[in-house]
Order: C-alpha cells, then sequence, then structure tokens
C-alpha cells in the first residue's frame, strides 16, 4: 500500500441480503486515490458508487476486501474526523442560521466559541458567502444552500472532501458554477475529493481520475486519468482533449451496460 | 379581518337556534304553571316565562350570562360561590397534571425512540391506557391514592396526567423520528454521540409535532381535571359545581360551569397557541 494513498481499496465486496435475495451493491472493487486527486465516480443508477462513497465513510460496512482511509479504517478515519461529507440534499437545519449550521460540527467536536466564529468566516469567504451568516436557510437559494452545506463539511478541516451528487439537485447554470468554485476551492485547499456524479461534462471537468463503474454486479469497468491540466477554465469543455475523454467515458458506461 | 363577518354569523344563528330551544324545551313547565294557576297564556308571555323560569330544561343565553357575571365579577374571589374560585381550583389540578403527563410523555417518547425493548412493549400499553373509560378509572385512582394517604390537588392531577400524556407520547415519538437518515448519518460522520445528536438534531425537530400535542393534552387535561373532581364529591371545583348542579336541578348554574369550562379549555389553547408562535419564530421554522 502506498504512503500517499488518502483512500485504498482491495477486492472490496457488499452484499446487501434483501427479500428478492443478495444484491451485489459493490463486488471487487480495487482502487487507490492518491492525496490531492479529485476522483470523480459516474455511472448509472445501482452500480455502487454512492456505495462505495458510504464505505469510505463508514456509513456502511463492506462484507469482503478491505479498505483503508488515510492508511487506517474507515471507522477510524471517522472518528478522527478525517473527512467531511457532502450529501445530496443541503440538509441544513432550518432552526439554525447559516453561520449556525456550519458551526454545528465545530460543537460537536468541541471548538472554542472563538475558534468557531473565526472558521465559520474563513469558509463562507471560501464559498463565496461571505455576510450571508445570520441568515436563514430558507433565505437562500438552493446553490447557496448546496455552498453552505460545502462550507460545513470544509469548517473542521479535514483534508478529504467525500461529495455524494452534490450538485444533483440544481440547474445546469447554477451547476456550472459551481463545479467552477469547487475547481478553485480545491486549488486553495489542496484537498483530496472524491465526487458521485452521473454527469459526463462535470466528472470530466472536475476529476484528475475517473472512475467508471457498471451496475449488477456494481464494479468498476474503467479508470482514466486525465490530461487536461490543472487550470480549467470553463471554456476547456469544447477543446479536443476535454471530448477525447469524455468520448472514453461514454464508452466506458455503454460497455458496462453491453450485458443489459 | 374578514373572518369576523362569518364567525359573528355562525355566533348568532347558535344564538337564535339556543334561545328557540329553550322556549320548546320550556313551555311544557309554562303552560303547566298556568294552568295550575288557571290563567292562559299569550304567545308573547309563554315566551317570556320560558326565557325567565328559576329551574329550566334549558335557560337562555341571558340567563346563564347573568349567572356568570354574578358569579364571576360580582362575588369575592375568595367565596365559596365565586366561579373564578372554582375555575382556579380546576386550572390548578389542570396544569400539574398537565405538566406531569407532559413530562412523562416526552420520557416514554424518548425511551421509545432510543430503546428497542420499549419500543416494542410501551406503545401497545400507551395504547390500551387510552381505552378504558376515565370515568370507570378515575373513581378508583381517587380511592387508590387516598388508600396511600395522598388526597387534595395530587389525584385530580393524576386523572389529568393520564389523559394527557397520551397525545404528547404519540406526538413526540413522531417528532424525535422525523429526522431524515441523511440527517442521521451527517451527525455520524461528524461522529456525534447519542446525546449531542438528540439535543442538536432531534430534539428541536420535534418542536412542531410537540407543539401539536400540547394543545390536544392541555384540553384533555382540563377534562381530565373535571372528571377527577366528579366521583369524590368534591367541594370546590368546575367539575363539582357540575354535580352540585345536576343534584339540586341548578341548570343554570350546570350551564355556566359549562360555558367556563368551555372558555377556560380555549383559553389554555390560545395560550399554548402563542408560545407555539413565539417558539417556532425564533427558532426559524414559523
Amino acid at each position: 500500500m502506498l504512503i500517499d494513498c488518502a483512500i485504498s481499496a482491495q477486492n472490496l465486496d457488499l452484499t446487501f441480503q434483501t427479500n428478492d435475495g443478495p444484491v451485489h451493491a459493490l463486488r471487487d472493487v480495487s482502487l487507490d486515490i492518491k492525496k490531492g486527486d479529485f476522483v470523480s465516480f459516474i455511472g448509472p443508477s445501482g452500480c455502487g458508487k454512492t456505495t462505495f462513497l458510504r464505505c469510505m465513510a463508514d456509513l456502511e460496512q463492506p462484507t469482503g476486501g478491505s479498505i483503508t482511509v488515510n492508511g487506517v479504517s474507515p471507522e477510524a478515519a471517522r472518528k478522527a474526523r478525517a473527512y467531511g461529507y457532502v450529501f445530496q440534499a443541503a440538509g441544513l437545519y432550518p432552526w439554525r442560521t447559516i453561520g449556525g449550521n456550519i458551526s454545528l460540527p465545530l460543537e460537536i467536536m468541541g471548538y472554542s466559541k472563538a475558534d468557531q466564529a473565526e472558521r465559520v468566516r474563513r469558509v463562507l469567504e471560501l464559498v463565496e458567502l461571505a455576510g450571508f451568516e445570520k441568515k436563514y436557510p430558507w433565505q437562500l437559494s438552493g446553490g447557496m444552500q448546496q455552498r453552505a452545506s460545502i462550507a460545513r463539511a470544509l469548517a473542521f478541516d479535514a483534508d478529504i472532501l467525500l461529495m455524494d451528487e452534490p450538485f444533483g439537485a440544481l440547474d445546469e447554470i447554477v451547476r456550472d458554477h459551481l463545479n467552477e468554485q469547487l475547481l478553485h476551492l480545491w486549488a486553495r485547499t489542496e484537498k483530496t475529493i472524491a465526487f458521485v456524479t452521473h454527469s459526463i461534462p462535470e466528472a470530466v471537468y472536475l476529476s484528475t481520475k475517473i472512475v467508471v463503474m457498471s451496475p449488477r454486479p456494481g464494479r468498476i469497468t474503467d479508470v482514466i486519468d486525465s490530461p487536461l491540466p490543472k487550470e480549467r477554465p470553463l471554456d476547456i469543455r469544447e477543446t479536443p482533449e476535454f471530448l477525447e475523454v469524455a468520448h472514453r467515458v461514454r464508452e466506458g458506461l455503454r460497455a458496462g451496460h453491453a450485458d443489459d | 379581518m374578514r373572518s369576523v363577518v362569518p364567525v359573528l354569523t355562525v355566533v348568532g344563528a347558535i344564538f337564535v337556534l339556543w334561545y328557540l330551544a329553550a322556549i320548546w324545551l320550556n313551555a311544557p313547565w309554562a303552560y303547566d304553571k298556568a294552568g295550575r294557576a288557571g290563567v292562559t297564556l299569550s304567545a308573547s308571555e309563554l315566551v317570556a316565562d320560558t326565557w325567565a323560569q328559576e329551574k329550566p330544561k334549558l335557560p337562555a343565553p341571558h340567563q346563564v350570562v347573568t349567572e356568570i357575571w354574578n358569579t364571576t365579577v360580582e362575588k369575592k374571589i375568595t367565596s365559596k360561590r365565586s366561579l373564578i374560585y372554582h375555575s382556579w381550583i380546576t386550572l390548578s389540578a389542570t396544569l400539574l397534571g398537565f405538566a406531569l403527563g407532559t413530562g412523562l410523555g416526552i420520557l416514554l417518547a424518548v425511551g421509545i425512540v432510543y430503546n428497542r425493548v420499549m419500543d416494542r412493549s410501551v406503545m401497545p400499553w400507551v395504547i390500551t391506557s387510552q381505552t378504558i373509560p376515565i370515568l370507570a378509572l378515575a373513581p378508583m385512582i381517587i380511592v387508590v391514592l387516598n388508600a396511600v394517604g395522598i388526597s387534595g390537588l395530587l389525584p385530580k392531577a393524576m386523572i389529568s396526567m393520564y389523559l394527557s400524556f397520551f397525545p404528547v407520547v404519540v406526538g413526540m415519538v413522531k417528532g424525535l423520528r422525523s429526522p431524515e437518515v441523511m440527517q442521521l448519518d451527517q451527525m455520524r460522520t461528524w461522529n456525534a454521540s447519542s446525546s449531542q445528536t438528540f439535543w442538536r438534531l432531534r430534539l428541536p425537530a420535534s418542536m412542531p409535532f410537540l407543539f401539536a400535542s400540547l394543545k390536544v393534552g392541555v384540553a384533555a387535561s382540563l377534562v381530565g381535571a373535571i372528571v377527577g373532581e366528579l366521583p369524590t364529591g368534591a367541594v370546590a371545583g368546575l367539575g363539582a359545581r357540575l354535580l352540585a348542579g345536576s343534584y339540586y336541578g341548578q341548570t343554570i348554574q350546570i350551564w355556566s360551569a359549562l360555558i367556563m369550562a368551555a372558555a377556560l379549555a380555549a383559553l389554555l389553547v390560545a395560550v399554548i397557541g402563542v408560545i407555539q408562535r413565539a417558539t417556532l419564530k425564533r427558532m426559524g421554522m414559523a
């Protein structure tokens, strides 16, 4: 196992026992994610991309194989608060202000009041929401709420960010903007990001590594190391390199569906 | 205030029906009296008589209003004939029982949500408890508590509690379980303890459910306190007024106690409503 691996999975298996018999959510999944990587997981629903992410977060227990996060078990990593998890819905508490929502994990982790205030201010700036600290979630648009939830995941300085289709419920214009912001944020914070999506352009635009998955059983069919430069303006999406990577992702997805 | 007109219309209709019903129900007694006196009643004399009898089958609204006026404003609060005094007796039992019932209800709900054994075993008993008619149970609660030396306010409050804990349990179980799986997962990713999850997520999320339950619970508490006064031969309280009124055929007294109880219930529910609005507004949930 490499020392600079943020996440390392070897022959990971996860089978859910349901009333209709066993469901192979993950089978024989092996993957190394280097520190500082931006890895996207893409595939049709049921391919196990979210399940894989949940295994990293210790929200699901694999039934076989091994997985380490920062060199330790997912459970130890979770207890060490090694990662921030961004869910599909922002999940902000309506009874807390934006600032209050962001300081929620900090309260739980026992940061001092002064430290909390400082961190809230810093991450709000990072997601370009400075000045919204005292607002309630319902006063913000969907895109702003999701940015606040990213700020919340960043607030306690975990070096891994796990994101489960964070922009899935947003329209394309907002999504483009947030993608651009997320890249800036990643460049500034040098975090390791694992990002689940079902949008090909989103995956190609954001990632240094794209993991293509397919369902029944959930498995990895292709891993693409992006040749795109780290600096990515939005119009990089019209370049031949970009389209080539997108094409390869599409081919990978189609191959995974060939047996249907 | 566009709602004022329809409300007044309904109230007006109720008064008209009430006065008509009073004529209809009290007329036999008026005829009876006139027959014995050997006089015949004109229509207007009949109506006047049915609205002014001493022990009418159905007292007219103004008789009840006069009775309430005489027993509240005109009497000293310390007087045994003051309806305010009796209301206070009932209200104190109601409030104590409501507080106890709310506390018990929240405790049971927390137990049910956090403990698998309680989840399986408690709820059926809670539901069973409410299928027993409180009128049958109330005398036994009073007798048993008296036997162990507890009397006065507490036995009545226990009956109030018995009625009011139920909506609180049901509402709070639902409220404490209202956070989504995602929100609970999120707490897990932060490695939050159970108590942190309870105080920061489950409890605040349950507030709208709690207030809905409290409104039902406080009305049930009042019913409990009144019922608790009936089988004991209590000398004070709205229940005692109802009972004494029925012993002596004092229908006006019964009706004024009833109206007072209804007003008290409306007041209690309104107070909870005000607290609810203030709290939820402060929490950004209203």
